[in-house]
């Protein structure tokens, strides 16, 4: 019983990697848009060390090109594609076999996992060959802190994905959450620059602490001294995973 | 009596104002073909939705197989192979790729590939499911109804929008299925498809079953009468015909009267009556109704406006 939900969340999240690159558009935002901006801020500002630093704007930075793609894997592709399966009844069709809602969001969060996976290994290899990218933290405490963001972005793209009626309603509420995000989180624009009020608005934006979680493990920082990123990813991701499980609708 | 699949008792739904079944009443019986015939609108498809599981009645008595539909949902859909009405899969995924996804969804290893020969899809196995036609997408989803190899199959709309050819595809398919032993239930709203494929046939209209019992059985009830196409030469006088016992209405069109009989019974007496006056006959063609003659009698209304 156990293995056979297992094996359904496998098979059917290879199905929507496999779908999700046949689909140009979304490959392009998600893989390929992060990487066109650390290619042209790199280019602008390279990767010389700050001044008494050991690290430079490049590794700076990295953390926010990564939290562009969870963003935009997390709140865009994931609502919109389930919106669009609602819409056209593709959902139903799901639900006309023994897959359960919460193994069906299980397997998008899979393959939304993988493709998030991608983008960052492009990012980095693209990091290490044109800008000498150094990484001073723990790997493993990196790649926690990869999957507590990864997981919150999920887990809040899981509240209009399981209800948004259509594509374009999908559409509609992811926008209404990404822009704010990529712009105050510090994803696309550096946080220094923002107004006070701003910022301060800013700390209610789950990205604003994957951002800076996956900054400070980057530049030779420590979990334990998160405690406050870790519990708001923590809980982002089990509010939505909660929510979806209550009220994900096939129809 | 063979076992009963799905038992339905009082049924009722609604959606806002509307009311999608009014106490409707259905029982399918293990092993056959049992249609819903009814025009769009009719409640065809609420009513597959509730006994597959796929949409919770407001009320009513409802068991498939054994299950309360409602609650037991999930199980149901492992035991019932359900092919919908509207339905899409994504874009890019090839034909093959959605077996093997429904198959493994189902827990079948191997996918059993063969349904796609079945339903004239073989060829088609690398094509998206964007590629195919409106009639290769149906065909598609027969196939997907029946991944699990499920005792009770559900097809709503079989064959609407079909050409003949694929028409007369699904329905060997579902010749064949019914002789494996398996329980057909399918909706239609072709008269001529309910009369070929299915043992017993429902008439649904406005939320109610308004008959129910073999087309043949249907037929003699609501419409026991025959047409009778015959060779009567030129001066005929259809008044001659007319006076014959059984002849409800007789006028003539060149050559041929053409006679409406009030049962099939009454054929051999009128020519034998005719001959026996003397008349030299010609061609001979009998015509049976149709379900659909039935449904326009029950109904009281034309069935084509309802189409749409």
């Amino acid at each position: 019983m156990r293995t056979s939900s297992l094996h359904r969340i496998l098979r059917l999240g290879i199905m929507e990697f496999r779908l999700y690159l046949r689909e140009p558009s979304a490959f392009f935002f998600t893989l390929i848009f992060p990487l066109l901006l650390m290619l042209l801020f790199g280019s602008i500002w390279g990767n010389q060390p700050f001044p008494e630093q050991s690290f430079g704007y490049i590794d700076y930075s990295t953390a926010a090109f990564i939290g562009i793609v969870m963003l935009t894997a997390g709140i865009m592709s994931l609502p919109i594609s389930i919106a669009s399966y609602r819409e056209k009844g593709i959902l139903r069709r799901f639900m006309a076999t023994p897959l359960s809602p919460v193994s069906f969001l299980m397997a998008e969060m899979g393959a939304i996992l993988v493709i998030t996976t991608m983008g960052v290994v492009l990012l980095i290899l693209t990091g290490m060959i044109m800008f000498d990218m150094h990484f001073l933290g723990n790997p493993l405490e990196a790649f926690i802190a990869f999957l507590l963001g990864c997981g919150a972005m999920a887990g809040l793209g899981f509240i209009p994905a399981s209800l948004a009626p259509s594509a374009r309603s999908g559409n509609v509420i992811a926008n209404i959450l990404y822009f704010p995000m990529l712009f105050l989180s510090g994803a696309a624009l550096p946080q220094d620059m923002l107004p006070g009020a701003l910022r301060t608005a800013s700390q209610a934006f789950p990205l604003t602490h994957a951002i800076r979680l996956l900054r400070g493990i980057w530049l030779g920082g420590h979990l334990a001294e998160h405690p406050v990123e870790i519990a708001v990813l923590a809980g982002t991701l089990f509010a939505g995973a909660f929510f979806a499980a209550r009220m994900f609708r096939w129809d | 009596m063979s076992e009963t699949v799905i038992l339905a008792g009082n049924l009722r739904k609604r959606y806002g104002d509307i009311v999608a079944l009014d106490g409707l009443d259905l029982d399918v019986r293990r092993g056959e073909v049992f249609g819903i015939v009814g025009p769009n609108g009719a409640g065809k498809t609420t009513t597959i939705d509730c006994i597959a599981g796929m949409r919770r009645r407001d009320s009513g008595e409802l068991r498939t197989l054994g299950l309360d539909p409602s609650r037991d949902s999930r199980e149901l859909h492992r035991r019932v192979g359900l092919q919908q009405q509207e339905s899409e899969l994504p874009e890019r995924m090839r034909v093959g790729e959605s077996i093997q996804l429904f198959s493994s969804l189902f827990g079948i290893d191997p996918p059993r590939m063969e349904l796609l020969d079945r339903v004239g899809l073989g060829d088609k196995v690398n094509s998206f499911f964007a590629g195919l036609s409106g009639g290769q997408k149906r065909r598609l989803f027969v196939a997907l109804s029946m991944v699990q190899d499920p005792e009770l199959i559900m097809l709503d709309e079989l064959t609407s929008g079909l050409d003949p050819r694929g028409r007369r595809d699904l329905w060997n398919l579902v010749e064949e299925v019914h002789g494996s032993g398996r329980t057909v239930l399918l909706s239609t709203h072709y008269m001529d498809e309910a009369q070929r494929l299915c043992d017993r046939v429902a008439i649904i209209h406005r939320g109610k079953v308004v008959a129910v019992d073999t087309p043949e059985a249907l037929i003699r009830e609501h419409c026991p009468g025959m047409r009778l196409r015959l060779g009567c030469g030129r001066d005929f006088d259809p008044v001659d015909a007319l006076r014959l016992e059984g002849v409800l209405g007789a006028e003539m069109l060149d050559e041929t009267c053409i006679m409406d009989l009030v049962d099939a019974g009454t054929v051999v007496p009128v020519i034998k009556a005719l001959s026996d006056a003397g008349v030299s006959l010609g061609d001979l063609h009998t015509e049976r109704p149709t379900l659909e003659d039935v449904f326009m009698v029950i109904t009281g209304r034309e069935y084509g406006d309802a189409d749409e």
